[in-house]
């Protein structure tokens, strides 16, 4: 196996190439939670069609790669507890600041979108903190 | 017909990244954010492979009005910090450090991830229906 900085980045130019695609192809800005959001709450119902497309082989590709061994499935971090809370903080917040990794992370800061910045800056330091307050709390798988 | 196989195929590709850079492992991510702990960088070099191309990337799009299937590309919306960006991202991220996912690597997690997955997927799908509910009363 490669070291893990080959791998991530190799995944990396993975994500942007999919990011590309997906705006130069369909005129989009590639987001996971804006993506499936959409269709929630009934805001994306005009591109439905296209984020059900893209969502099925997000779901589909990392099927056949890990169940064809070509990658690892992995361990989950938190007790389920812990993953409700998790899941309503990332579904709520991602909602309400209009992005998450990809979004904010991926599209924004390459367009130097300064809200994408921001937002990276903050959710980066809130994920820093909460690190150290799962681990001052013991919480863990 | 293009529009749907474009899709399917950058959430392929989307997919594919996340699993091979290693996103889809919560251990992984907590890592990267365990700055004061045992430190993993490889989420930095995700974060740049996936960066360093779409900046030329945006600079094509610039250059165009439209896509190849002829939607118009989008406009930098209204670049406003506001108190929705802030607090959303802060909830978010600590929801991202508490379980080592987001909402991309949650998805591509859902063939194989089991339960655990199954409820943090839950969950945010609950939460992304709560804010469009509180969002319509706001």
């Amino acid at each position: 196996m490669n070291p893990d900085w080959i791998a991530g980045l190799i995944g990396g130019l993975m994500i942007g190439g999919a990011a590309a695609l997906y705006l130069l192809g369909n005129g989009r800005v590639m987001g996971a939670s804006g993506l499936l959001g959409g269709l929630i709450d009934g805001s994306g119902r005009s591109d439905r069609g296209q984020r059900l497309a893209f969502l099925a082989a997000l779901i589909a590709v990392p099927a056949l790669l890990v169940g064809g061994g070509v990658a690892e499935r992995s361990e989950p971090v938190a007790g389920l507890g812990v993953l409700v809370l998790a899941g309503l903080l990332v579904g709520f917040g991602t909602r309400l600041g209009n992005g998450c990794t990809s979004g904010h992370g991926v599209c924004g800061i390459s367009r130097f979108s300064l809200r994408g910045i921001v937002a990276t800056m903050v959710y980066l330091a809130t994920g820093v903190a909460a690190v150290l307050i799962a681990r001052a709390l013991g919480w863990s798988a | 017909m293009t529009r749907f196989l474009l899709a399917a195929m950058a959430g392929g590709l989307f997919g594919a990244g996340l699993v091979i850079s290693g996103m889809t492992d919560p251990a992984k991510v907590r890592g990267w954010l365990d700055i004061f702990g045992d430190w993993d960088p490889t989420l930095a070099f995700v974060l740049g492979g996936a960066v360093m191309p779409m900046i030329l990337v945006w600079r094509v799009a610039a250059r165009r009005k439209v896509s190849v299937t002829g939607v118009p590309l989008p406009q930098m919306p209204p670049q406003r910090l506001d108190g929705r960006l802030l607090t959303g991202a802060a909830l978010f991220g600590l929801g991202w450090g508490l379980s080592g996912l987001c909402p991309g690597p949650a998805m591509a997690s859902l063939s194989f991830g089991g339960a655990p997955i199954w409820t943090f997927f839950a969950a945010m799908a609950t939460g992304m229906a709560l804010f469009g509910l509180w969002n319509r009363r706001a």
